[in-house]
C-alpha cells in the first residue's frame, strides 16, 4: 500500500477568543486516496472551511500530522490548487489573462502560457468569453474561470471551499455537471467543502460529516453511485436514501452540540 | 445588468402588447423622489444649471437694487469685466500658472511619499504600529499653525508652499491609502500564496493593482485640499500667485478681483475634479459593466 495522497492525523486547531482559547478542530483524522473525490459537510461554524484552509497551507494548526504524498505540509504550494467561494478573479485581467497570471506565477515557459491558458478556458467552455473582464461575467462564469485557473498549473490536489455556494440553483447544477465531467476525464484528488448535501452526494466518492463545538469528523459515508454520474440519479432511491442519512447525521451532530451548551 | 449571459434576453419586446398600468410604488410619491430613484442626464444637468443661474440672479438682484454696496459685493457684470481685463493683460494667466505649478508640485511630492508608505502600513502591521499613531497625531495639528514655522524655515519661497501643501495633504493621504489597501480581499492574498508568490510579489502584483481604483479616488479627493492649502500659503506670504493677488486686492478695496479670483479657483477645482474622474473612467475601464 503506497502513501495516501493526503494524510491528516489527530489534527487540532485553536483560535484565540475573548475568553481565552477556543478549540475549533479536534482530533481530525482521515486520509485521501489518490484521485479520490471527498466532501466535507456540516453546519456552519463546524470548522470545515478552516480545515480546508489548513490543508491549503493558508492557516496554521496546533497539533497533529498533515502530510501530502508523505511530506509534511508547511505552507501553500502549487501542488494544491484552491478555488475560493468568492471567485477571486483579478478584475483588471480578462478571463484568459487570469489563467495566464497563474501560469506565469507557476513559472511555465513564456511560449507555452498562451496555449495552456486557452486550453483550460476551453475546458470550462468559456472560449467565447476569453477576452471578457470579470465584471462582464456572471457568477457561474467567474467560478468556471477560477476552476480553469486552479487546474491550469496541474496541481495534484484541488481544494474547493463552497465554490458554488453563491450561485443560483440552476447554475449550481450546471457547475456540478461540469465539475464531475472534468473530474471523471482528468482524475485528480479533490477535497470539497459544502453545506449542500445533495451536491456532496452527487459529486463525491466519500462524504465526511463534521459536528460542531469543537469541529470533529462525526461520520463517514461511502457513495456507491455508479460513474459517470448523471443528473437523473438525483431522483433515484439510493441517492435520496444516502442524502437522508447524511442530513440526519448532520442534524444529530448539531443537536448534540446544542445539548452540551 | 448587462452581463454577457443570454442572447435570448436581448430579443426585442413584442410591441403589439399594450403595457399594463404601472402600479404606484413608494406610497404614491412622485417617481424621482423615491429613495435611490434614477434621474435622466438632461434632468440632472437642468437642475444643476438652474441652481447656478438662480444664485447668479439673486446676486444680480441684490446689487442692482442697491441693497448691497458695491464695495462689499460688486455686481456680477463688474466682476466679469474686471476678470476679462485681467485676462487680457495676462495677470490672471500668470497668477494661475504659478499657482497651478506650486499646487501640482506640492501635491506630487505628498502623493509620491504617501502611496508607498500607505501601501506598506496597509500590508504590514509592524510598519502600521510604527507609522499610524504618529501620523494620526500630526494629522490633528492645524495646518494653519504651521504657517509661521514654515516661513521661518523656508521664507516665502516656493519651498514654503510645497511644505504647507505637504503638511496639509500627506498625513491624510497616508491613512486613506492604508484604508484602500486594507480593503483588498484576504482571498486575493490567499490566491497569491497558493500560486507560490512571495509576499513582496503579492504586494506588487495583486495588492497594489487591486487597490489602485481606491488610491486614485484618494488622490482625487486630496488634490482639492492641496488647492486649499496652496491658496492659504499664498494669502499669508507670497509675491505671486492667485492667493497673493487676492491679498493685494484687499489692500486696494478691489472686491471685484477678490470675488472673481475666488470664483476662478472654484472653476479650477471643478475642472481638476472632472479631469480626474474622466481619467478614472479610462484607467479603470475594466471595472465598468458593458
Amino acid at each position: 500500500m503506497s502513501e495516501p495522497k493526503l494524510r491528516i492525523a489527530a489534527l487540532d486547531k485553536w483560535f484565540p477568543s475573548k475568553t481565552g482559547l477556543l478549540q475549533v478542530l479536534s482530533d481530525i483524522s482521515f486520509d485521501l486516496a489518490d484521485n479520490e473525490f471527498v466532501s466535507l459537510v456540516g453546519t456552519s461554524g463546524c470548522g470545515k472551511s478552516t480545515l480546508l484552509s489548513i490543508v491549503a497551507g493558508l492557516e496554521d494548526f496546533d497539533g497533529g500530522v498533515l502530510m501530502s504524498d508523505g511530506r509534511p505540509i508547511t505552507g501553500p504550494g502549487l501542488d494544491r490548487g484552491v478555488v475560493f467561494q468568492s471567485y477571486t478573479l483579478l478584475p483588471w485581467l480578462t478571463a484568459l489573462q487570469n489563467v495566464e497570471f497563474a501560469l506565469r506565477a507557476a513559472g511555465l515557459p513564456k511560449s507555452e502560457i498562451r496555449a495552456v491558458a486557452r486550453r483550460h478556458i476551453e475546458l470550462v467552455k468559456l472560449e467565447r468569453f476569453a477576452d471578457a473582464y470579470p465584471s462582464q461575467l456572471s457568477g457561474g462564469m467567474k467560478q468556471r474561470v477560477a476552476i480553469a485557473r486552479a487546474l491550469s498549473y496541474r496541481p495534484t490536489m484541488l481544494l474547493m471551499d463552497e465554490p458554488f455556494g453563491a450561485l443560483d440553483a440552476l447554475t449550481r447544477h450546471q457547475m456540478q455537471e461540469l465539475l464531475t465531467r472534468i473530474w471523471e476525464e482528468h482524475r485528480l484528488t479533490v477535497l470539497f467543502v459544502t453545506h449542500d448535501v445533495e451536491e456532496a452526494v452527487y459529486l463525491s466518492d466519500r462524504i465526511l460529516v463534521m459536528s460542531i463545538g469543537p469541529g470533529r469528523i462525526r461520520e463517514t459515508f461511502h457513495v456507491g453511485l455508479a460513474r459517470p454520474r448523471r443528473q437523473d440519479m438525483i431522483a433515484s432511491s439510493d441517492f435520496i436514501d444516502l442524502q437522508r442519512q447524511v442530513i440526519t447525521s448532520i442534524r444529530e451532530g448539531s443537536l448534540l452540540a446544542d445539548a452540551e451548551i | 445588468m448587462s452581463t454577457l449571459t443570454d442572447p435570448a434576453g436581448a430579443a426585442s419586446p413584442d410591441r403589439s402588447v399594450t403595457p399594463l398600468p404601472q402600479p404606484k410604488i413608494g406610497g404614491g410619491r412622485r417617481g424621482a423622489f423615491r429613495i435611490g430613484a434614477g434621474l435622466s442626464r438632461p434632468a440632472y444637468l437642468g437642475i444643476a444649471v438652474a441652481v447656478f443661474a438662480g444664485l447668479g440672479a439673486l446676486w444680480w438682484a441684490a446689487t442692482a437694487s442697491g441693497l448691497v454696496k458695491p464695495i462689499f459685493l460688486p455686481a456680477p457684470q463688474a466682476v466679469w469685466s474686471r476678470m476679462v481685463e485681467l485676462a487680457m493683460d495676462g495677470t490672471l494667466w500668470a497668477d494661475a500658472a504659478i499657482s497651478v505649478y506650486r499646487m501640482l508640485a506640492g501635491f506630487a511630492i505628498a502623493s509620491a511619499m504617501a502611496i508607498p508608505i500607505g501601501v506598506l502600513i496597509g500590508c504590514f502591521r509592524p510598519w502600521e504600529a510604527a507609522v499610524e499613531p504618529l501620523v494620526d497625531f500630526v494629522r490633528y495639528m492645524p495646518v494653519v499653525a504651521f504657517v509661521p514655522l514654515t516661513i521661518l524655515w523656508a521664507g516665502t519661497s516656493d519651498g514654503q508652499k510645497f511644505l504647507i501643501i505637504w503638511i496639509g495633504t500627506f498625513f491624510q493621504q497616508v491613512l486613506m491609502v492604508m484604508d484602500n489597501v486594507k480593503r483588498v480581499s484576504p482571498d486575493f492574498v490567499g490566491l497569491g500564496r497558493t500560486l507560490g508568490l512571495s509576499e513582496s510579489r503579492i504586494v506588487t502584483r495583486i495588492v497594489i493593482p487591486s487597490s489602485l481604483p481606491g488610491i486614485w479616488d484618494t488622490l482625487r479627493i486630496s488634490i482639492g485640499w492641496a488647492w486649499t492649502w496652496l491658496v492659504l500659503a499664498e494669502l499669508v506670504a507670497a509675491t505671486s500667485g492667485l492667493g497673493y493677488r487676492i491679498t493685494v486686492s484687499q489692500r486696494y478695496f478691489q472686491t471685484q478681483t477678490i470675488i472673481g479670483y475666488i470664483l476662478f479657483l472654484g472653476i479650477l477645482g471643478l475642472v481638476t475634479d472632472q479631469g480626474m474622474k474622466a481619467l478614472e473612467r479610462v484607467l479603470f475601464r475594466y471595472a465598468s459593466r458593458r
